[in-house]
């Protein structure tokens, strides 16, 4: 189990340092960063000193190193455009994006597992169809569609919840459901593929065999190899929506990183962008390595040789 | 309690298919004694399976089963619900499988998965569950026992997951062990090894036992009865002395013609292999289901119902419109 553990850190870290060069050098892709500062109007004594100010006239291995440094530090630079300090403007966006993709990544799990598990005990029941309808309908609503839909029912017409800005928990309820049920589909028909595929298995007629409950059959022998696939799924998606929620945030105006990236790329703010995307990265990151470990609970074959 | 432990007459079982009914197992009659063991015999698709896993109401999906008697210790099997069933399975009769490689679930350790048969029938606390696990897994024949129970089945070979079946299979002190072709999977040199292991664990603990085997020196060795299947029917039982010494259907002289002496047999011996196919079981078959392959076929076995008939001894029947003494020169003739 350690050696697997130090492995996945060990994959982590290589993958966190990859994301730090490629997220360093955003800087670089748009041209000259002392020029992109200094705006059009600039003239080259102007860019001279920007550049010098900011440290751009040193060689770039020094800028990296010196950029990675300060941001294990918690130190990612001042945004430009707002004047504020970079990790103060995403520490406070960051708790309702987390609160959000949590949320939704929870409605989508709590839906999606007992309706596969359900279908995959009757194939072609009214629950199965039922299941699938739901997939299907899932898949083909985008979310901002479904979104507009739930806000205009339950939120104008019904005035059940907020329809914007949030401020109790009430507010997050709709943009999770939005946000979780695009994820909803794809989890479930894994969930239920893997079901009838663990039930068909040799160990589960062994089960049945020792006379054990039907329950215990089910989720004790079924579901725990079942699910192994779904776990790393569910840690893609989750992944995905705590970077795609921009659609979500805008439409309900939920002030979390999605709706922060979509502000910063209309303002050309790049160090703002590159300090996101380094956050948003690094949670993938940790995300993947927490599923790993869960995986290898889950299947001793990933954790006893 | 009395001596007779399963009682079966006229198993039945159907299977929809696309093409129409199968029906796999065609009424089927055997009992199994406590200490005896019942070997039943015959080639892939004959139905052995089903017939065993009709016994334990283990039956796939859409397969349906019916009996005019289907008894466990004088209890009626048919018309216990399923809640019923799931106490009587693992607990007074237990079942090994063909696949020892997948038939472990691969998520749980040996140990957990021995304790919870026990767990789940008996009134034991976690350490008795334990102590029976260690003790049974010496009975199988695996060394450090106590140390193989925080083990994962994908720790142990073939052969070894197939000894921790059949202790799993005896936790509860079933009184029926059925044993679906336990070695089939395994390496040839450690076939004979758990066979006879399961043969001397079926006296020492005094069960009724169903042994699926295609290795006939086995048969011949640990039977007390056999039963010969072919295409969903029983076309010959009888002891294995019986069945051995004098077989009377052609297609268990067929299946014996590489066995000159009873009990001789080589280790691993495989079935006599007889020229032609099974039939097709889907839809009414008429007549004898082995004329297409028989070599003593005449116009009469191709239709009309052939029933069994008493052979040379009580007890020994065989499935076939020739009498027994006719079969008895056919297979001389065959040998001379
Ligand atoms: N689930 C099933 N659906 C359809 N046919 C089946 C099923 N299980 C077994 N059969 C058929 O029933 C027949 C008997 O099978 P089985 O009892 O497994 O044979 P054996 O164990 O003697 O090799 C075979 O022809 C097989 O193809
Ligand atoms: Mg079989």
């Amino acid at each position: 189990m350690l050696k697997y553990i130090l492995k996945r850190l060990g994959v982590a870290f290589m993958v966190a340092l990859t994301v730090s060069v490629i997220t360093f050098s955003l800087i670089y892709v748009s041209g000259d960063p002392a020029v992109a500062l200094a705006g059009e109007a600039a003239s080259n004594d102007e860019i001279e000193h920007i550049r010098k100010s900011y440290g751009y006239d040193r060689p770039i291995p020094v800028q990296y190193m010196d950029w990675l440094g300060r941001a294990l530090q918690g130190d990612l630079g001042r945004s430009h455009y707002l004047k504020e300090d970079i990790s103060d403007v995403i520490l406070t966006r960051l708790p309702n994006t987390l609160i959000l993709a949590g949320c939704a990544i929870a409605f989508a799990l709590i839906l999606s597992i007992p309706l596969g598990v359900a279908a995959a005990i009757r194939p072609n029941s009214l629950i199965d169809r039922f299941a699938l309808t739901l997939a299907v309908v899932g898949q083909a609503l985008p979310s901002f569609w479904f979104a507009l839909i739930m806000m205009f029912f339950l939120g104008i017409q019904l005035r059940w919840l907020p329809i914007s800005r949030v401020e109790t928990w009430q507010g997050f309820i709709m943009p999770s459901i939005a946000l979780g049920y695009y994820v909803t589909p794809g989890v479930m028909r894994l969930t239920r593929a893997g079901m009838l595929e663990v039930l068909q298995s040799d160990y589960i007629r062994t089960a049945k065999a020792k006379g054990l409950r039907p329950m215990v059959v089910l989720f004790k022998h079924a579901l725990r190899n079942a699910i192994i696939p779904v776990v790393s799924l569910a840690a893609v998606q989750f992944g995905f929506m705590l970077g795609g929620s921009i659609v979500i945030e805008s439409i309900f105006a939920i002030n979390g990183l999605g709706f922060l990236a979509w502000e910063t790329i209309q303002r050309g703010d790049l160090p703002m962008m590159q300090a996101i995307v380094l956050v948003l990265s690094l949670f993938y990151i940790v995300i993947t390595f927490l599923a790993d470990m869960l995986n290898a609970f889950l299947d001793p074959r990933i954790r006893v040789t | 309690m009395s001596d007779l432990i399963l009682e079966v007459r006229d198993l039945v079982v159907d299977i929809p298919v696309a093409t129409g009914m199968l029906h796999p197992v065609q009424s089927i009659s055997f009992d199994v004694t406590r200490g005896e063991t019942l070997c039943i015999v015959g080639e892939s698709g004959c139905g052995k399976s089903l017939t065993s896993l009709a016994v334990m109401d283990l039956l796939p999906g859409t397969a349906s089963r019916t009996a005019s008697v289907l008894k466990l210790d004088d209890e009626d099997l048919q018309s216990a619900g399923e809640r019923r069933m799931t106490d009587i399975r693992g607990n007074k009769m237990a079942m090994i499988f063909q696949e020892p490689m997948t038939s472990l679930n691969p998520a749980y350790t040996i140990g957990n998965q021995l304790e919870e048969a026990l767990l789940r029938h008996k009134q034991v606390s976690g350490a008795e569950a334990r102590e029976r696990a260690i003790y049974l897994l010496e009975k199988v024949g695996i060394t450090a026992a106590a140390s193989r129970l925080t083990q994962y089945p994908h720790q142990l070979s073939g052969g070894l997951r197939q000894r921790v079946m059949i202790a799993m299979a005896l936790m509860c002190g079933p009184d029926l062990i059925i044993a679906d072709e336990p070695t089939t999977a395994l390496d040839v040199t450690i076939q004979a090894q758990i066979l006879h292991l399961l043969a001397d664990l079926q006296k020492e603990f005094n069960m009724g036992m169903i042994l699926i085997t295609h290795d006939l020196g086995v048969v011949a060795r640990v039977a007390d009865r056999v039963a010969v299947m072919y295409a969903g029917q029983i076309v010959e039982t009888g002891t294995a002395k019986q069945v051995f010494e004098n077989p009377t259907h052609p297609y268990t002289q067929g299946l014996l013609e590489c066995i000159p002496i009873p009990g001789k047999t080589e280790r691993g011996a495989p079935l006599g292999s007889i020229p032609g196919i099974v039939p097709s079981l889907v839809g009414d078959l008429p007549g004898c289901h082995f004329a297409d392959r028989c070599p003593h076929v005449m116009d009469a076995c191709r239709s009309g119902q052939v029933d069994l008939r008493p052979s040379f001894e009580d007890g020994h029947v065989f499935r076939c419109l020739l009498t027994p003494d006719q079969s008895a020169a056919n297979l001389k003739k065959g040998a001379a």
